[in-house]
């Protein structure tokens, strides 16, 4: 029982920053129609950039406890970068997606190396604060209330971003763009603006994540190119540009994983690719997708 | 901007219109330069022009479903993978050195392997048999990874010097490389080149460019496109398997970064550096990303940013590639007199 509660516990927290990630993923396709490589660039600088934020507010006497807005504020502020990376992908949104799906595979080294000049390769962990706000105890599981305050912080990204998406003139805006980016044009949107505001969303949502996951683990090279894989994993599952599917796919790869790590720890993301597989196979548009094609 | 937005397709419809350099005989006039090379190059050189040889054979399969039939994989490096343990459990764990057989057997595992993974992935076509394929490549991958007593895990498998001929070669390993080796390696490029020549050529070829052109069409004037799809999946695997065993003679090692996806996703960086719109473009892509990934790679460490920023400026400048920009400029010129 109790392990069961500890795989329920820790496959929600990783799927809780899977589907920040997978969210940036799927505003950006649903929207520009591109598959951004570079989210889990987007994951990674969120997560590097974090630990530099808190340690230097640290630094400044900030008291530990305010660790946690600190954070979502760096995953904010360095969100900006996708606005000059907007402006590069501005000049190919009419061609193919095999160059679409180059240029981000190109970002994507890109980025490699920056890290690895600005932060080093080796892991950096984030020290002294993940237990800043203790432990609680869920049904004789321990587990530290940062986990709980991610999963809730997710939750609420989750619905601001539908209702903004639902409810908001420029939400509106965004949705008919998407679904027509001339017609929109034709009626008045400025769609540069649109796709400038909704790529910088989408990075902000990688870059949050990351932030919120690094300080339970560390930040390292690996951890961008082994999450694109997994948030792609997640929108295949879900249906490539839903919302809900990226939720719904998230919480799959999430308890999937964990289940595996805890009963066979080899197949832990041999599990995962097998579930994108049959979903393939079963329902190409994935279980919240639209058919296409 | 407008102008550059041009797709592949309508420019191959333009260019095939034309009066071209056969593609087939760059291909053979670049490896014989490369037969050569041994007269003038150092070994150092010449052990750089076997990684060539390995992806430019896969490339060739790769374009055959990327240029000809218009599907964008982006697992491939898994059949890389496929060739080179398939080299790796042979000699090292059944002790089988034939080069010969190495080769047919890798043939027949990345070809089985393609038919199965193809079945399943040619009914879909554009961003959904690019992230199908990744899927299936990163399966393998986390296989070759987490089976340590299998496949050695991250040390990867030694892959052990095969008999040529079924001769042995004496001699240190760089003498072996850069001689029998590389002529053996050189010849079964050219080999493999004419065949793929020969298949872009036949009516099998002409089926595969009506699917990439326009499927329904080509579906409703009795092409069979899942059958046809599925030839060119497994026979672009083929060429992988083998572009693998080859590289992994050349290492000596297969190791599961082989397979993973950042590897397939430089296949597709080398197929569109070169430029994929045409029959020796790839090859010619791959010669320039191994000399430039090693001059790159000698002046800084940090040379994944420069060739991705290549890669960037790449798509957004130059996105015909080497070959068809060059092609492109030919052709104006012949045009205008």
């Amino acid at each position: 029982m109790t392990e069961l509660v500890d795989v329920i516990l820790g496959g929600t927290f990783h799927a809780a920053v899977l589907f920040l990630v997978a969210a940036g993923l799927q505003l950006v396709f649903g929207v520009q129609k591109i598959v951004n490589l570079a989210c889990g660039s987007f994951y990674a600088l969120g997560a590097y950039f974090g630990i530099t934020a808190v340690g230097i507010a640290l630094k400044l006497g900030m008291p530990p406890v305010l660790f946690f807005p600190v954070l979502i504020l760096a995953g904010l502020t360095i969100g900006l970068v996708g606005l000059p990376i907007e402006r590069v992908l501005r000049t190919i949104y009419r061609r193919d997606e095999s160059y679409q799906l180059l240029i981000t595979f190109g970002f994507l080294l890109m980025f490699q190396d920056a890290f690895r000049y600005l932060w080093g390769a080796t892991p950096r962990t984030m020290d002294n604060v993940y237990l800043a706000y203790g432990t609680a105890h869920i049904l004789g599981v321990r587990v530290p209330t940062y986990n709980l305050l991610v999963i809730a912080a997710s939750l609420a990204i989750a619905v601001a971003l539908g209702l903004f998406l639902e409810r908001t003139k420029t939400g509106r805006i965004v949705r008919a763009t998407a679904e027509n980016r001339d017609m929109a044009e034709g009626l008045g949107v400025n769609a540069s603006k649109i796709f400038a505001l909704v790529f910088t969303v989408g990075c902000m949502l990688g870059t949050v994540g990351g932030a919120l996951v690094v300080p339970s683990g560390a930040a390292s090279l690996d951890m961008a190119v082994d999450l694109v894989v997994e948030s792609f994993a997640v929108v295949v599952i879900g249906g490539l540009g839903s919302m809900r599917g990226a939720l719904v796919g998230a919480l799959i790869v999430g308890l999937m994983r964990a289940a595996a790590i805890s009963l066979m720890p080899e197949l832990e993301m041999l599990s995962v690719y097998l579930v994108v597989v049959v979903v393939l196979i079963v329902r190409p548009a994935g279980l919240f997708g639209k058919a296409t094609a | 901007m407008s102008n550059q937005s041009i797709d592949i397709a309508s420019l191959a419809a333009v260019r095939r219109t034309l009066p071209q350099p056969n593609g087939l005989w760059v291909l053979l006039g670049l490896i014989a330069v490369m037969a050569l090379l041994p007269l003038v190059a150092s070994p150092y050189a010449l052990l750089l022009m076997l990684p060539f040889i390995g992806y430019g054979i896969a490339l060739l399969g790769f374009n055959l479903l990327f240029g000809t039939t218009g599907l964008l994989s982006f697992g491939h490096a898994l059949f890389l993978g496929v060739g080179a343990y398939t080299a790796a459990a042979l000699t090292s764990k059944f002790g089988i050195l034939s080069f010969e057989v190495l080769l047919i057997a890798a043939a027949l595992a990345s070809g089985l392997v393609a038919l199965v993974i193809g079945a399943l992935c040619v009914r879909y076509t554009r961003i959904f048999f690019g992230m199908l394929t990744l899927a299936f490549g990163m399966l393998f991958h986390s296989f070759l990874f987490k089976f340590y007593n299998i496949t050695g895990g991250d040390q990867g498998m030694r892959v052990l010097r095969p008999l040529l001929l079924g001769m042995e070669w004496r001699g240190g390993k760089t003498v072996f490389l850069t001689g029998p080796f590389y002529y053996y390696a050189l010849l079964l490029f050219a080999l493999l080149g004419v065949a793929m020549w020969r298949i872009t050529q036949s009516p099998f070829g002409l089926h595969l460019r009506a699917i990439r052109e326009n499927a329904g069409k080509a579906a409703y004037v009795g092409v069979q496109i899942f059958r046809m799809r599925l030839a060119a999946f497994v026979i672009s695997a083929i060429y992988g398997g083998i572009g693998g065993t080859i590289l992994a003679v050349t290492t000596g090692l297969a190791d599961p970064e082989l397979a993973y996806w950042t590897h397939s996703g430089n296949l597709v960086f080398m197929a569109v550096l070169g430029g994929s719109g045409t029959f020796s473009g790839p090859a010619i892509g791959a010669l320039v990303f191994v000399v430039l990934q090693d001059f790159v790679m000698s002046i800084t460490q940090y040379w994944r940013f420069v060739m991705g920023g290549v890669l960037v400026l790449l798509v957004v400048f130059v996105p015909q590639g080497l070959s068809g920009t060059i092609e492109a400029l030919v052709s104006r010129r012949a045009g205008g007199r």
